[in-house]
């Protein structure tokens, strides 16, 4: 299926549930709530129209500070934009961020026997930032929602091992975030050789 | 630190009926540890040799990758994505470049897809040689080892005559590549083939058929396609599952579509099929590499020597400053030698024609005002490229699997958010499930056909 066949099919089954869709660059998009991402993920993964049998990445994206980068200190921006060239057309223009939330978590399908891709995408208040775990559809979701939760602090419902994967144990905060500073320093072993006392 | 592995904990019976009492025992593999290359940790529950229970710990390696990203413009990430597969730091600069490209809405010319082919394969080759050389050295066949790195450092020089560098290659830009091939690269590509075949050669005359090799490797690390697929396990990996799923094949990008090769698959699943797999790989990468130097669009010639005249680089800048325009209009720029190809005339076959993504010449940032402007609007503080605001995925065929990049720009000239799908992080995952029933000197073969990168899989 191509991206608007896709999106469509996927509007008009989980009509209730889709928020938004885009085919932005070609790569088919929908944007879902997080009530009916189990039941998206099971259709995707079973119906004979989609047979999407790869999770092949997942992760999430902090909105916060979009569009809100620091301006240049010295220099004025030059406000020039590249433009596609003529050869690729834009007929699908990018919507921007789905919706006011701070996060969204990305989901990234793809179907083998039907060569075709599609990206997920939930929209989570930092308030609230926990969503349905798909550790049961796939077995690869468990390392990469680890990942999403040692990075960004969001929690996945029905995971059974929800600990950091990369950052150490006593690694405070999730970098990235896009409050964590970039230089931001959290030595396991204090400079004056105390091994004893780990830095919090 | 202590680990939660579930099941019985140590010392308690696991037999409380039988007259032999037994008890589990936990063996602590890593982080570094000889018999391990790359920094991961394993702890491992055995019975008498057999693994129970396995708990893998990654992370040694941590850069923050993603996060510095954030921090630097579109062309910037380059040298980071250089870390992150090591062995094969040229397909990750592909990567990357072509997410970028495919943001920005960029084609690139042809002669520039075939380069980026070129030098993938090549990489390819390197990493796979890498990989079944260690795992063949872990196995006891040091000769296997000295011989694979030998081939790998002739496809290393080609490396470097294209790149300048071996390992921090940094050649791909957003819209192009560094340079040009140089000259005598056929000839020189042909010879480093002819070197890796007969290595190649040997190799598979002492290992393929060699009894220990074969017991080692044969029935050890074994898994399905099914379970593979719901790993996200790509690459060799999942064709040795009997998967036939190669990107270059299933969603081609650059010239790929146009080239003829085959994609091996295993049946069994286990190490030996993906050694099989690997081996084979090889071979067809320098099949793609053959037809990608016959087949490429051929570049202007660097130098005329009857109509261009040489100038160094400073003296240009000299002549220009005092409006001598004549005086450096036929004349090309004589750079740095890693600089090859920035001369104009190779601009057009290597770098897209976007003049808000690709640095101009150094004949038109010398020699006139809007080449100077141009330059300028790269690469001063605030300017640079400046995508419009979107998000795209974009996969190529890493040496390991699908290596994936989402870009998210928010119209900044810095990327707002990059995320690599490194892949061996999937295949890392499924790393108990590999070794659990498997004897504990078998995860030594499985490890090695992992092919574990800590720089892609810690990032």
């Amino acid at each position: 299926m191509d991206a608007a066949a896709l999106i469509q099919a996927l509007t008009e089954r989980f009509a209730d549930a889709v928020r938004g869709s885009h085919a932005y660059r070609g790569d088919a998009t929908i944007v879902i709530s997080r009530e009916r991402l189990l039941d998206l993920a099971g259709t995707l993964k079973d119906d004979a129209a989609f047979q999407m049998n790869f999770l092949m990445d997942l992760t999430a994206v902090d909105f916060s500070v979009f569009g809100k980068g620091p301006s240049p200190a010295f220099f004025a921006s030059s406000g020039v934009v590249v433009r596609p060239s003529a050869e690729l057309p834009d007929e699908h223009p990018w919507p921007g961020p789905p919706g006011p939330a701070r996060f969204i978590v990305v989901y990234h399908f793809f179907s083998l026997p039907l060569k075709h891709r599609l990206r997920v995408e939930v929209p989570l208040e930092e308030a609230d930032a926990e969503l349905d775990s798909v550790t049961s559809l796939w077995a690869g979701a468990d390392w990469l929602e680890r990942e999403v939760w040692d990075m960004f602090g969001i929690r996945f419902r029905g995971h059974a091992n929800l600990k950091r994967i990369l950052m150490y144990e006593q690694f405070v905060g999730h970098p990235l975030r896009k409050d964590y500073p970039v230089n931001k320093r959290q030595p396991l072993i204090e400079p004056d050789g105390d091994a004893s006392s780990h830095s919090r | 630190m202590p680990r939660a592995i579930p099941d019985n904990p140590v010392g308690a019976p696991a037999a409380a009926s039988g007259a032999l009492e037994t008890r589990d025992m936990l063996l602590n593999v890593g982080p570094a540890h000889p018999a391990m290359h790359g920094i991961i940790r394993i702890v491992a529950r055995l019975d008498g040799e057999q693994i129970v229970n396995a708990d893998v710990e990654i992370g040694y390696l941590h850069r923050g990758f993603e996060k510095m990203s954030e921090t630097v413009d579109y062309n910037g990430v380059i040298p980071y994505t250089d870390r992150l597969n090591y062995v094969s730091p040229l397909i990750n600069n592909v990567g990357y470049s072509m997410a970028v490209e495919k943001l920005l809405g960029i084609s690139v010319p042809e002669r520039c897809h075939y380069i980026r082919v070129i030098v993938s394969e090549i990489s390819r080759i390197t990493d796979h040689l890498t990989c079944v050389g260690a795992s063949a050295m872990e196995l006891g066949a040091f000769t296997v080892f000295l011989y694979m790195i030998k081939a790998r450092e002739y496809l290393w020089e080609l490396v470097e005559s294209v790149t300048g560098a071996r390992l921090t290659v940094s050649y791909c830009r957003v819209g192009g590549v560094k340079a040009d091939l140089p000259e005598g690269f056929a000839n020189q590509c042909r010879q480093a083939f002819e070197e890796t075949r007969r290595v190649l050669a040997e190799s598979d005359a002492l290992l393929t058929r060699n009894r220990i090799f074969v017991d080692r490797m044969s029935g050890t690390g074994k898994i399905s396609a099914d379970d593979a697929i719901s790993y996200g396990i790509t690459g060799p990996f999942l064709r040795a599952s009997g998967v036939p799923y190669d990107v270059r094949k299933d969603c081609p990008y650059a010239s790929y579509d146009r080239l003829e090769f085959d994609v091996p698959v295993g049946t069994r699943g286990d190490n030996f099929d993906r050694y099989l797999v690997r081996m084979e790989e090889m071979r067809q990468s320098m099949r793609i590499v053959e037809q990608a130097l016959r087949d490429m669009p051929p570049g202007p010639f660097q130098v005329n020597p009857q109509t261009g005249c040489p100038l160094p680089a400073s003296e240009m800048v000299d002549q220009a400053k005092v409006g001598n325009i004549p005086a450096i209009r036929d004349a090309y720029a004589v750079t740095d030698p890693t600089l090859d190809g920035s001369a104009k005339p190779l601009r057009v076959s290597i770098a897209t024609a976007e003049k808000r993504v690709f640095l101009p010449s150094k004949e038109d940032t010398y020699g006139n005002i809007e080449g100077l402007m141009q330059h300028f609007k790269l690469v001063m503080y605030g300017h640079g490229t400046r995508p419009p605001k979107g998000e795209v995925y974009f996969a190529v065929e890493g040496a390991n699997g699908e290596l994936g990049f989402y870009v998210v720009s928010d119209g900044g000239n810095t990327p707002y958010r990059v995320r690599v799908r490194p892949p061996c992080f999937a295949i890392m995952s499924a790393l108990p499930k590999l070794i659990i029933g498997d004897m504990m000197a078998d995860l030594t073969p499985t490890f090695g056909s992992i092919n574990m990168i800590g720089g892609e899989l810690d990032r």
